[in-house]
């Protein structure tokens, strides 16, 4: 099974890495959307993140079957869409990466530390990925359904919004400075307008997604990480407050818009 | 009723300080979320008073956006020898269309671009230009190079809050983005007759 799932996805991966040779800036995404019509390479990340759920691993040789990602334990339809929630085992608000890490710490003996002290697309964050894109599967084209009755929930809302238009790093950008105006490029990438609802329910609810410029699955944790390094701070932590709070702002004000996840990007 | 009134204004103090205990999170938060990488330091997490003044939907007030911009326009390094259009805008071009550095993947503070494309659009062949900013096809063209409008762009690229203190433009020659002799090929750029920026 894993054999065929990497040999699927080196085919995947070759059919779409082709056309980047052209022109990577004025790509035709018409043609990219033909092309994976027959199957968004995220499937394959699906996959390999459905057998994780079901597989024993870790020091403690579970599986994640009893993982409560808010809707009882081992209930993963329509999850993702409400996350991030605030959970009252942890008394925190966790977005879905950072309730995986949780799950594979508490359940598996996974360390969390090794996640968050790693590296994208690597080793056990590689896996979160992984699941991540098992679980979004389970929500595809569910609205966006965030609760944010919770006074915890209502405080990362208003933390991500003031950090949203918080200025700082070597260039005094804020999301805000990039993400704020409709209709707004960057050389030929459209930015959505994350104030409006709809606006944020783009950026949010397409997000994780397959990169067909690179090839790789990213996930939301890994787009803000990108948008941060772009905003030229500080490297943010993975899962860290700043992260579920932005996650918490832009799902929230993107609520009851459909999410398309997993998407495909460039 | 006199309940009502006297609870009114405590409701009103209480939201006050929760605003402010808020926005004290939030600086706390863009400290500890964060870790230093390379170049990237963690004193990149810290606000100056303009990037402060300018973090939410509404700028500030006429008087505090004046009094700002004028504090901006003090750190303005005016030109060598008056220099301001004396590069060479094939130079000025790489700077503008380059968007790198700065990043904590870049090993080194130096050799950064402008990213001006990122924002702007420039040269009219150029299609792939940003929407963020103002089109400056024609610049030296349009504007003239009176000695009023090439001293006002050599300001705006050097702290570009000078002049509006909420701006998203970065402040190139402040923030140690651009060199003094860098922002003089791009004013080339914007000023040559023979640059492409004013071709038509
Ligand atoms: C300097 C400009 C810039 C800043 C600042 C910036 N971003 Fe972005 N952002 C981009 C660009 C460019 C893209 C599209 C990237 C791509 O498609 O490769 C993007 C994409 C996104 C997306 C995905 C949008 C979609 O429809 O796929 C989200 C969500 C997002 N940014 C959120 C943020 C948040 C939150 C912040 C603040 C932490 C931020 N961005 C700061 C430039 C920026
Ligand atoms: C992140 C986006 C951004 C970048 C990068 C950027 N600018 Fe700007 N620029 C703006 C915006 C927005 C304005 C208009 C608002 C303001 O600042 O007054 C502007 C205004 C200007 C103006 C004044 C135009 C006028 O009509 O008075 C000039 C000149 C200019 N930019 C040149 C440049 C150059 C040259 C670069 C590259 C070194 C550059 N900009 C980089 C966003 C940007």
């Amino acid at each position: 099974m894993r054999q065929k799932i990497i040999a699927a996805a080196i085919a995947a991966a070759a059919v779409v890495a082709a056309p980047q040779a052209l022109a990577s800036e004025e790509l035709n995404f018409d043609a990219y959307r033909q092309m994976l019509a027959d199957g968004n390479p995220a499937e394959l990340f699906e996959m390999e993140g459905e057998e994780l759920w079901t597989t024993a691993r870790g020091p403690k040789n579970a599986t994640l079957e009893k993982c409560d990602l808010g809707l009882g334990a081992n209930v993963v339809v329509g999850a993702a869409a409400q996350m991030p929630r605030y959970f009252a085992d942890t008394d925190k608000v966790q977005d879905l990466e950072s309730r995986l890490m949780h799950c594979m710490d508490a359940l598996q003996g996974i360390p969390s530390a090794e996640i968050i002290n790693g590296s994208f697309l690597k080793g056990e964050r590689a896996k979160v990925a992984a699941l991540v894109a098992y679980v979004v599967g389970q929500s595809k084209g569910k609205p966006i359904q965030v609760d944010l009755a919770h006074p915890k929930m209502k405080e990362m809302y208003a933390m991500g919004e003031k950090t949203f238009y918080y200025r700082t790093g070597a260039m005094d950008f804020a999301c805000s400075s990039c993400h704020s105006q409709d209709g707004k490029r960057i050389r030929a990438t459209s930015l959505p307008n994350i104030t409006t609802s709809k606006g944020a329910a783009e950026g949010w609810g397409s997000w994780p997604a397959y990169r067909v410029s690179n090839s790789q699955f990213w996930t939301m944790q890994h787009r803000l990480w990108d948008c941060f390094r772009q905003q030229r701070t500080a490297e943010p932590v993975f899962g860290s407050d700043v992260t579920i709070a932005l996650s918490t702002f832009m799902a929230g004000k993107g609520n009851g818009h459909e999410a398309v996840w997993p998407g495909v990007k460039r | 009723m006199k309940k009502a009134l006297l609870l009114a204004p405590l409701a009103l103090f209480a939201s006050v300080a929760m605003a402010s205990d808020l926005d004290a999170k939030v600086a706390e938060m863009m400290k500890s979320s964060f870790k230093a990488n390379g170049i990237a330091s963690l004193d990149r997490q810290v606000q100056d008073e303009v990037q402060k003044a300018c973090s939410s939907p509404t700028q500030p007030d006429a008087a505090t956006m004046k009094r700002l911009e004028e504090a901006q326009l003090a750190t303005v390094k005016w030109p060598e020898a008056g220099n301001y259009t004396g590069g060479d805008w094939q130079e000025g071009a790489r700077i503008a269309i380059s968007g790198r550095g700065l990043t904590w993947t870049d090993k080194t503070p130096d050799n950064n671009g402008g990213g001006c494309y990122n924002c702007h659009a420039m040269d009219p062949k150029e299609v792939s230009a940003g929407t963020i900013g103002p089109s400056l096809e024609g610049y030296g063209r349009i504007r003239g190079n009176s000695e009023e409008i090439v001293k006002y762009t050599w300001g705006k690229l050097w702290n570009a809050k000078a002049y509006n203190a909420c701006s998203d433009m970065p402040r190139n020659g402040f923030g140690k983005i651009l060199t003094e002799t860098q922002i003089r090929h791009v004013m080339a750029y914007l000023f040559d007759p023979a640059s492409p920026v004013n071709k038509q």
